[in-house]
């Protein structure tokens, strides 16, 4: 099993954490795993994006070029995106910021209003959760408690206290694409 | 007979390749001198330069490290930053230092990188036959400035040690020449003191001497030590231009 | 110990730390700036020293001083500011000092881009400085390789006394994987008696030089240092070979290059089609004798480069003329993609190319 993922937004968005944390939850699992930014100039208020390899087996080249799934966080990269999602494969879209409808109708395209429901939870900062949770709920690539456990290590212990905001966010992502 | 002269230890038994009339064979001998009397020939880590005093790595008697063009600061920043306790000095000519080497002599200046930089100023480059310096004088002639050198054309003479003095981290600059005994004695006791103060942690000092090329500069080596002093002294004013507070 | 996920910039970083380095000499060039961060804020916490230099050109003479006075020390940068460095880099081969120089290549020539490449291939292999010396060239394909490697560099530099390069790019650079930091296997190294420490007055003084004005001296030094570098092919040349005997089309990539090539030939070999790979780990010394396993069988060679083909003219010296090579690569920080060069051995197999 391999997951190919591209998570894009705009910078501030969270994407290069969430795609950190997928990672991370891999590699707390044994998973073969591997994290790949953008970087530069266009890093700098424009669309970032990382590159999330999750798989069973060693990683060749960590560039995602026929995603198992994209999730994007903005208009931008949805056009930027679409269309390198492999049939069957899943695309998430954050509606709260994309109002369009994506063109493809051969993979499986969900609409997650993560912003509002990241500021129903309290904070708006947890969007990319939301959108994590909902990844996880259709992949199942890795447990929700390897994220959780991986976001212990990033927070540390002055952190500690957004963990339970984290995890409801995860919940109500999951329960979206229930 | 009682003996009255000898060799410094400071220096090795290695004849100079030195021209004669030329006074880096002096100054080798004051800095082989101070090293000898402030007894730190043991710990002490010189950094030789490219152009005449290319070979200052077989006359002094201690540990010796070659330099690319200009580098010398940069190398004994890296020898100093890993042992601290050792006594380092650049040994560096006008187009070494205040050429190629500006940046790197102007950034140890600024870190006060605690080294000690002996500048030998001889308003022209020695080794590769006389070519015009950063140091040549107005309307002075050389191979590459042959008309004199010009202003219009390349600027006016880079006083160093006035140019160094505006950084806070140059701890000790001082001018001095070695055209007559009494200066001679006089060069002797700044890199003295420079050395001291590296000895004391206080940062970076530099001592610029004047000297002379007779070769290049086409005089007898008495011709020279004229002409340094009619021509040299009135435009690199001799003289301390910084010295910490307490040792002033 | 545990794996942890670093970056590779920091697990760089990481890596020379715990391999003993403690002095850091750089000056700022994306995409490498985490590595100078990254030893700027560890250093002091062993006792090291950290130094932004004025210039690359600075920071590679204060690692020849620092190597000189026995350090084990590092500098790091991209491509144009290794370009600056080759001065220095020239100079420690010749005074045979041990180092480690990190660079994480971007797209040339001159400013540029900061996008993944690998057009430093010349430069790191045939000596971008002056002279007849030659250095090894690590060029790593994952950050675990990028770790054990940059680990163990400072144990090779110091066995041979030989400056050590190792070539990423800001792929490596950028990404993220699981590391764990393993103690490179023994070596023998011998006291640094060699270094300008001060003589203590025990000893005659140590000279570190790298000018011989007599001819016959500067003859007799670059031949020893050609021993040693006969010696060094011998002892380190590193690749990685993948069905490279009777394959129908065998590929030869470094780098992350490498990993593309082999998202490729796995689609190819869902094919039925035996394709091979070797993966040069040492550039130089380039591994030439992974190309004597190759039989009449094969059809022809293709290297891929995020160049316009460097390591091409080393493949064509490995191989002797006796089978085609052909070339794919994308440049300017552009990255080849999987199905051109799936296209390419497919092209090759048929007989079209």
């Amino acid at each position: 099993m391999q997951e190919r993922v591209v998570i894009a937004g705009f910078g501030g968005q969270g994407v290069m954490s969430m795609g950190q944390l997928l990672t991370y939850a891999g590699m707390i699992e044994n998973k073969h795993v591997s994290w790949l930014p953008s970087y530069g100039p266009e890093m700098r208020g424009g669309t970032a994006n990382c590159n999330v390899m999750v798989s069973d087996d060693p990683i060749g080249s960590p560039i995602v070029t026929e995603a198992t799934t994209a999730v994007v966080m903005n208009l931008p990269s949805l056009y930027k995106f679409e269309d390198d999602v492999v049939k069957d494969g899943h695309l998430l879209i954050n509606s709260s910021l994309i109002e369009e409808e994506a063109n493809r109708d051969d993979v499986g395209v969900y609409y997650i209003p993560a912003n509002e429901i990241a500021v129903e939870l309290g904070n708006a900062k947890v969007a990319n959760m939301v959108m994590l949770g909902a990844y996880l709920e259709l992949t199942k690539i890795v447990k929700v408690e390897s994220v959780i456990e991986a976001l212990k290590k990033v927070f540390g212990e002055s952190k500690a206290h957004l963990i339970p905001l984290n995890e409801k966010a995860l919940a109500k992502g999951a329960e979206e694409v229930k | 007979m009682a003996k009255v002269f000898e060799r410094t230890n400071g220096l090795t038994d290695k004849a100079f390749h030195y021209c004669p009339g030329c006074t880096h064979g002096i100054i080798h001998r004051l800095v082989g001198e101070v090293l000898e009397e402030l007894d730190v020939l043991g710990e002490a880590v010189g950094v030789a330069p490219v152009g005449c005093s290319v070979f200052a790595y077989d006359y002094f008697n201690c540990d010796m490290h070659e330099a690319a063009h200009g580098r010398a600061p940069a190398v004994a920043t890296g020898v100093k930053r890993v042992n601290p306790e050792n006594v380092v000095f650049t040994y560096q000519g006008d187009g070494d230092l205040a050429s190629i080497g500006a940046a790197e002599i102007v950034h140890a200046a600024a870190r006060g990188e605690n080294i000690t930089t002996i500048f030998v100023n001889n308003a022209i480059y020695g080794m590769t036959g006389g070519q015009m310096a950063p140091t040549t004088l107005i309307g002075q002639k050389a191979t590459t400035s042959p008309y004199g050198r010009d202003e219009k054309l390349t600027g006016k003479p880079i006083k160093v040690s006035e140019m160094l003095s505006t950084l806070d981290g140059a701890k000790f600059v001082e001018r001095v020449s070695v055209h007559n005994a009494a200066n001679i004695r006089k060069t002797k006791k700044a890199i003295k003191k420079a050395f001291e103060l590296q000895l004391s942690g206080e940062g970076f000092g530099i001592v610029e001497i004047l000297s002379t090329c007779p070769t290049n500069w086409g005089l007898t080596p008495l011709e020279s030590l004229k002409w340094l002093e009619e021509n040299m002294l009135p435009y690199y004013p001799l003289g301390n231009l910084r010295t910490p507070k307490e040792v002033e | 110990m545990a794996k942890v996920l670093m970056k590779g910039n920091e697990a760089i970083g990481a890596a020379a730390i715990k391999a003993g380095c403690h002095y850091f000499f750089g000056y700022p060039i994306t995409p490498q700036n985490e590595i100078p961060e990254y030893m700027s804020r560890e250093l002091p916490k062993v006792d090291g020293v950290f130094l932004q230099a004025e210039s690359e050109v600075a920071a590679i003479n204060m690692v020849y001083g620092a190597a000189g006075a026995g350090a084990r020390v590092m500098t790091s940068s991209s491509s144009p500011g290794i370009a600056l460095k080759q001065e220095g880099i020239s100079y420690i081969a010749g005074a045979e000092l041990p180092c480690v120089i990190v660079n994480i290549v971007r797209g040339g020539p001159g400013l540029g881009g900061i996008q993944p490449a690998q057009s430093d291939y010349y430069q790191a292999t045939r000596g971008g400085g002056n002279g007849d010396y030659r250095h090894i060239v690590y060029a790593p394909s994952t950050l675990q390789e990028t770790v054990d490697l940059v680990m163990e560099s400072f144990d090779v530099a110091e066995q041979y006394r030989i400056p050590v390069m190792v070539v990423g790019d800001g792929m490596i650079g950028q990404m993220m994987e699981p590391v764990e930091f393993k103690k490179p296997k023994e070596r023998p190294l011998a006291e640094k008696t060699w270094a300008t420490t001060g003589t203590k007055g025990k000893r005659k003084p140590n000279i570190i030089n790298s000018l011989f004005i007599d001819p016959q001296e500067l003859e007799d030094h670059v031949h020893k240092l050609e021993r040693k570098h006969e010696e060094i092919k011998k002892n380190e040349t590193r690749f990685e070979e993948y069905n490279v005997e009777d394959a129908d089309v065998v590929c030869v990539a470094y780098g992350t290059t490498s990993r593309i090539v082999k998202n490729a030939i796995k689609k190819c070999e869902e094919d039925g089609l035996k394709v091979g790979l070797i993966r040069p780990i040492t550039l130089w010394p380039f591994p030439e004798s992974a190309f004597d396993k190759i039989t009449d069988k094969t059809k022809g060679l293709l290297a891929v480069e995020m160049s316009t083909g460097q390591m091409i003219d080393d493949v064509k010296i490995a191989i002797k003329g006796k089978k085609p090579v052909y070339f794919h690569g994308r440049t300017g920080g552009m990255v080849p993609n999987p199905t051109d060069i799936e296209n390419e051995i497919r092209k090759i197999a048929g007989g079209e190319k």
